[in-house]
């Protein structure tokens, strides 16, 4: 039980992110007004997908320099957790989107979506995709490791200019964005992130990167077990 | 025998909803649950759903830390 005390604490952040994060006052601010909780729960799957990718992003570089197996299963699991949380934060996005970006109600949800951001977002998330498909056209293990490994390590470079660099240097209705005049905020922004937003905005990211990483542990344990033999136990 | 023990609790469960269920036969009273726009009821399903997803992760932990030990 004394090493479980960080699954413990994601499950108590987590709470204290559902209870605060519906309950506390939030600044009122046109258009997204009470949408803004979003934050807390869309944010955050990105942030914990960020993480996700670090984390597999160092253990591809770790295959490499050792080309022990084991490294191979964790990069390749956390990866998987990392997409899935990605495709969460951009349904979920297109959801928020739907109710804040649209200003008549003729405007249809698909030209609002042809958005820097959001096509820099879905190019990381294919790019990591391919990752997945390259590597189930290996049979021969070892180059399967090797190769995808090589591969994840370019991916996660082109996760930055997709997902950060781009979106920023062209105009957006996301947040974050130069000319962005849809009154929405950036995380950076001083009126609009107040501190009582921050004291449940960080917990909350912490307490969902915490669960990501337990998924992709419990992923991985699986995997260990099925491939028991071929790591010489 | 611990099979036995998860459904009688999922039948407790769900007669606890039950009584949930007459309470709010009554619509003129105030309690928590009704006031500021019902929003702690959204809270309370959120909660039971992350709770619910935290016991589910919960239980294939521990079913796989007792595959890793018989191995």
């Amino acid at each position: 039980m004394k090493k479980n005390w960080w699954k413990i604490l994601s499950l108590l952040l987590l709470i204290y992110t559902v209870v605060a994060g519906f309950l506390t006052k939030v600044p009122d601010l046109p258009i997204i007004h009470q949408s803004i909780r979003n934050l807390y729960f869309h944010v955050c799957m990105w942030f914990a997908m960020m993480i996700m990718f670090i984390i597999s992003f160092v253990y591809s570089i770790k295959y490499l320099r050792d080309s022990d197996y084991r490294n191979d299963i964790f990069a390749v699991n956390f990866a998987a957790v990392g997409a899935f949380l990605g495709i969460l934060g951009y349904t979920t996005g297109a959801i928020w989107a739907n109710y804040t970006w649209l200003t008549d109600q003729s405007q249809s949800l698909g030209s609002v979506l042809k958005e820097p951001k959001l096509i820099g977002a879905a190019i990381a998330l294919l790019i990591y995709g391919a990752y997945f498909v390259l590597r189930g056209s290996f049979t021969d293990m070892d180059k399967k490791a090797r190769v995808s490994a090589v591969y994840n390590i370019f991916a996660f470079a082109m996760l930055f200019p997709s997902i950060w660099i781009i979106p920023r240097m062209v105009g957006s209705l996301h947040p974050g964005a130069p000319g962005s005049d849809s009154g929405n905020p950036a995380l950076n922004a001083q009126k609009d992130l107040d501190t009582s937003m921050r004291m449940i905005f960080y917990p909350a990211v912490i307490g969902w990167t915490l669960l990501s990483v337990w998924i992709a542990t419990l992923k991985i344990r699986i995997q260990v077990l099925k491939d028991k033999t071929l790591l010489h136990e | 025998m611990n099979k036995m023990l998860k459904r009688l609790l999922f039948v407790i469960c769900g007669l606890l909803l039950n009584a949930f269920a007459f309470a709010q036969g009554t619509p003129e009273t105030e309690n928590l649950m009704r006031s500021n726009g019902k929003i702690y009821v959204v809270v309370a399903v959120c909660l039971t759903i992350l709770i619910g997803l935290f016991l589910y992760v919960f239980l294939i932990d521990k079913k796989l830390s007792k595959l890793e030990k018989d191995n």
